[in-house]
């Protein structure tokens, strides 16, 4: 049997950051709860030198090794990095948070750590099996980080919720996943992607196993008809886990949606387009008019995921080089918002929209740091939420799909309603009762900043994250 | 070969059945006894296949221990089957249209059709002395290094997760401390006191 030993050094930065969460899991047991603060910055210190590893071993070529189950390209690369750094932020924001509610605890940090590690394996899977151990890693810590209130009902019931609708997703995205490989004899994704180019006739269960597939994505990107779990364990866990869920987790779902329908099943283009056009659609609808009922923040902005994963559902079906730079761009864009957005929330403590009462009078920079991310989810010009919309309509027009982006335009339309609404009741509503000040942390302050100033300057200079995005396909095609 | 087949169509018949058992049946644990039944019919067909190292993992894993575990628990808690199929009616006409599309097209497409000996030729049989062991010790620790490390980190994840979401602590749990136990001094305990005899 001959077997070529893999390069380790290309899995550095999954190795320390699996090497940081053991260290880390073993000293949080002797902080007593005043020093779980060490934990922290611990966990702040992995990432950020997680981040750092895969940045100083960045490459411009596309390298597979470990039989085949391990991909390094220059969107691995990007994606890894910009999923670290959203981490980071979204710690930095739970941190307070965490303390408030009486849930600063180690777990939450290995946890979510755990779920990262489970996303970069995710992110540079080239194999069925790699694909899907990384996406059970993360999902198995989200199913814990969700019921991390254990007193909680409606966190309890949220978890339920989400455990049994992703056990089953992910049962029906292996069903798929056996389907491709009897017919391909092949888990590694470039091998099935070659076998299916050479055989035409049995496409059918091709095809078969493909319905399964998408199901799966679609469960794991919330896109309707699959999204029941998504406003439910928005609402019901921790904000902090909303914030974890609703930002970071989406770097992974494009990766995962990326990896399976481009590298591997980009031969079957022709049925997966059609299968999408109808989640995007359906996504597009039901995000932005079930948005406009709701009267719970997180139940809103679940919602607005909804619709924005239609958004990026439209970029990747058009199925040229164009549609996935557009579909990343989106995809980081978003998560800088979702982040900035939930961020407020946290910050506020907010659970209806009548939280924001007033807030222009209590805190006129908090305020306008909510306007950008508002604006910027509804696509208003000046940020960057207006180019990612631009450059997935472009893409979609560029295939002749312009009914598609009729559609997304007048969806997004109605979508401006509940976004302004939230910059009306900032600024127009009177505070009902004014006992409750906010009071913000100078680490708090000047992240929220530069969050809410980054949506600005990507919108103002779109061709920072652009030339990065362009990067990561045109090189690695 | 006819004996073979015959063997096949019984176990395969009788798993089946006790999967449809497992989610019909109304006591949970008739229906945890019917899982075991249904993972050992699988077990056996794997022995039919030749893979004996993984009918005989699954038995001693899943049979052995997992299901065992799963008899404790669903004995520990109180199970108010009544309400748990009240809403069985309701669904019920959906879920057959479900269930009868999925079955239909997965007759259609994984039959021999598709699954045949012409698309896909008749393994040949190993001999007595090809160890299954061996080959997967082979590949596990080489092609699959990668995904088997990754394996183990999930049950890491599951053990810290099933910590977190039970372990509570109480201050006033009351727990035997044996060092303290074995060290204690009779005089702590006893105290004996000299008493003159009472006159009648």
């Amino acid at each position: 049997m001959n077997f070529e030993l893999p390069n380790f050094s290309l899995i550095i930065p999954e190795i320390f950051l699996l090497t940081m969460i053991c260290a880390i899991l073993l000293l949080d047991l002797f902080l007593t709860d005043k020093q779980r603060i060490v934990t922290y910055y611990l966990s702040q210190l992995a990432l950020v030198v997680t981040a750092s590893l895969v940045f100083f071993y960045h490459t411009s070529v596309v390298i597979v090794d470990f039989s085949g189950h391990f991909i390094q390209d220059p969107l691995s690369d990007l994606l890894k990095i910009f999923l670290c750094g959203i981490v980071v932020v979204v710690f930095l924001y739970s941190k307070d948070y965490l303390k408030q509610v009486n849930l600063l605890k180690g777990e939450f940090f290995i946890l979510g750590l755990f779920g990262v590690l489970g996303m970069l394996i995710m992110i540079s899977a080239h194999s069925f099996l790699m694909l899907y151990l990384g996406l059970e890693l993360l999902s198995l810590s989200l199913y814990a980080l969700v019921a991390l209130n254990r007193d909680s009902q409606l966190a309890s019931e949220a978890a339920m919720k989400y455990f049994i609708l992703g056990a089953l997703a992910s049962g029906l995205l292996l069903y798929g996943m056996s389907m491709l490989y009897g017919m391909t004899g092949s888990l590694e994704l470039a091998s099935i992607s070659e076998q299916i180019s050479k055989s035409d006739n049995n496409s059918i269960v091709l095809i078969f196993g493909l319905v399964f597939i998408i199901v799966g994505i679609g469960f794991k990107l919330g896109a309707v008809p699959f999204h029941m779990w998504v406003p439910d364990v928005y609402e019901g866990a921790p904000t902090a886990v909303t914030l974890y869920i609703g930002s970071a987790t989406k770097i992974a779902a494009l990766a995962l949606a990326l990896r399976l329908l481009v590298d591997g099943l980009i031969e079957l283009h022709h049925d997966w387009q059609g299968m999408l056009v109808v989640l995007a659609v359906l996504s597009l609808a039901v995000g932005n008019i079930v948005a406009i009922a709701q009267t719970n923040i997180k139940r809103m902005l679940a919602y607005s995921t909804i619709s924005h994963i239609g958004f990026v559902l439209l970029a990747i079906l058009a199925g040229t080089i164009d549609g996935y730079i557009a579909a990343t761009f989106y995809t980081l864009a978003y998560t800088i918002m979702a982040v900035g957005a939930f961020g407020v929330v946290i910050i506020l403590n907010a659970e209806n929209l009548t939280d924001f009462q007033g807030l222009n009078e209590q805190h006129p920079w908090l305020a306008l740091m909510m306007l950008l991310f508002m604006f910027s989810m509804a696509g208003v010009p000046p940020t960057v939420g207006f180019y990612a919309k631009l450059m997935v309509i472009s893409a979609i027009i560029s295939v002749d799909l312009t009914w598609l982006a009729v559609i997304a335009v007048l969806f997004s339309v109605i979508g401006v309603f509940y976004y302004l609404r939230i910059v009306k009741i900032m600024y127009f509503d009177k505070l009902e009762d004014c006992t409750q000040v906010v009071k913000l942390a100078t680490d708090m302050k000047w992240s929220i900043s530069l969050n809410g100033l980054a949506i600005l300057a990507l919108g103002l200079y779109p061709s920072a994250l652009m030339v990065l995005c362009t990067q990561a396909f045109v090189m690695s095609s | 070969m006819l004996l073979e087949q015959i063997l096949f169509y019984f176990f395969a018949t009788v798993l089946i059945l006790s999967a449809t058992m497992v989610v019909t049946s109304k006591n949970p644990i008739h229906a945890t006894l019917f899982l075991v039944l249904a993972i050992f019919n699988s077990a056996i067909l794997w022995l039919m296949l030749e893979a004996e190292f993984l009918a005989i993992a699954l038995v001693l894993v899943y049979v052995g221990a997992v299901m065992v575990l799963f008899l404790f628990v669903v004995m520990m808690l109180d199970i108010d089957i009544a309400t748990m199929r009240a809403h069985f009616i309701r669904y019920l006409p959906i879920g057959l249209v479900v269930f009868i599309t999925m079955m239909v097209e997965m007759i259609l497409f994984v039959g021999t059709r598709y699954f045949g000996l012409e698309q896909f030729a008749k393994p040949v049989a190993k001999s007595a002395d090809y160890s299954n062991i061996e080959e997967l010790g082979q590949v596990l620790y080489t092609v699959h290094l990668y995904p088997f490390e990754i394996a183990a980190v999930i049950l890491l994840v599951a053990i810290i997760a099933a910590i977190t979401l039970t372990l509570r602590h109480k201050p006033n749990t009351r727990y035997q401390d044996p060092s303290h136990q074995i060290h204690v001094d009779p005089k702590d305990r006893v105290e004996l006191l000299k008493m003159p005899a009472e006159k009648l």
